[in-house]
C-alpha cells in the first residue's frame, strides 16, 4: 500500500515534469520558460519529499529548502533582467 | 495510520503538481500561466513536505518541512509578481478573448511608474470642499 503511494506519487510527479519540460521548449516568450522553470523547481522539492520518505535520509531537507530559495533568486533576477535589460541606454 | 495520512498527503501532493503543469501546458495566456503554476504548484509542494512532517513525526524534521513550506508561500507570490510584471512591461501579448486590460495606456516606458487612473482625479478633485 504504502510502496505503491510513492510509486504513484513519482509517476504523478514524472508527468509534470515532462509538461513543464513541453512548456519549457516550447514557450513563446522568456517570461513563459522563467515560469516553466519556476514550477520545475518545486516540481523538485516534490521530488526530493518523496525520496526523504523512501529512504529515510531526513539530510535532503536541507536540499529543499535552499533549492527554493535559489530558484526564487533566480526568478526575481530574470525579472529585473527583463525589466530593466532593454533600457539601458536611458541611463 | 500514519503511513496511510503519509500516502493521502504524498498522491494528493501529486496529484495538485500535475493540475499545475496541466495548467502551465494548456492555458493561453502568461497571466493565467502563473496563476496555475503558483497556486497550485505551491500547493502540491507544500502537501508533500507535509506528508514528510506526519511521516517522521520528528522535531527537528518537522520544523525544518514547516520552513520549506513558509518559504514557498513567502516567496512563490513575490517572484509570481515579478515575473508577471516584466512580462507585461516587455510586451507579452495577452489572450485574444480578455476583455479588459486596466493598465493599458497607464505604464510610463521611460520612468517605470504607474499612472493613477482618470476616475480617481475626478473623484479627488470632487471631494476638494470637505478638506
Amino acid at each position: 500500500m504504502f510502496e505503491i503511494a510513492i510509486i504513484v506519487a513519482n509517476v504523478l510527479l514524472s508527468i509534470s515534469l515532462v509538461l513543464g519540460f513541453w512548456r519549457l521548449y516550447l514557450g513563446p516568450t522568456l517570461p513563459d520558460r522563467v515560469v516553466a522553470l519556476e514550477l520545475i523547481a518545486s516540481l523538485t522539492i516534490g521530488f526530493i519529499a518523496v525520496y526523504v520518505i523512501a529512504s529515510g535520509r531526513t539530510p535532503f531537507i536541507d536540499v529543499a529548502m535552499v533549492l527554493a530559495l535559489t530558484a526564487f533568486l533566480a526568478a526575481v533576477g530574470f525579472a529585473r533582467y527583463l525589466e530593466k535589460g532593454g533600457h539601458r541606454e536611458d541611463d | 495510520m500514519i503511513e496511510l495520512l503519509t500516502a493521502l498527503f504524498l498522491v494528493s501532493g501529486a496529484a495538485f503538481m500535475v493540475v499545475a503543469a496541466l495548467g502551465l501546458v494548456r492555458m493561453p495566456d502568461l497571466p493565467m500561466r502563473l496563476h496555475a503554476t503558483t497556486k497550485a504548484g505551491v500547493l502540491g509542494a507544500g502537501l508533500m513536505m507535509v506528508g514528510v512532517a506526519v511521516y517522521f513525526g520528528d522535531g527537528g524534521v518537522t520544523t525544518r518541512a514547516v520552513a520549506v513550506i513558509g518559504f514557498l508561500l513567502l516567496t512563490a507570490p513575490v517572484a509570481a509578481h515579478a515575473i508577471g510584471r516584466a512580462g507585461y512591461f516587455v510586451g507579452v501579448p495577452l489572450w485574444e478573448h480578455t476583455r479588459a486590460d486596466e493598465l493599458k495606456g497607464r505604464y510610463d516606458d521611460k520612468t517605470h511608474t504607474l499612472a493613477s487612473p482618470p476616475e480617481m482625479n475626478e473623484s479627488s478633485s470632487d471631494d476638494e470642499p470637505r478638506r
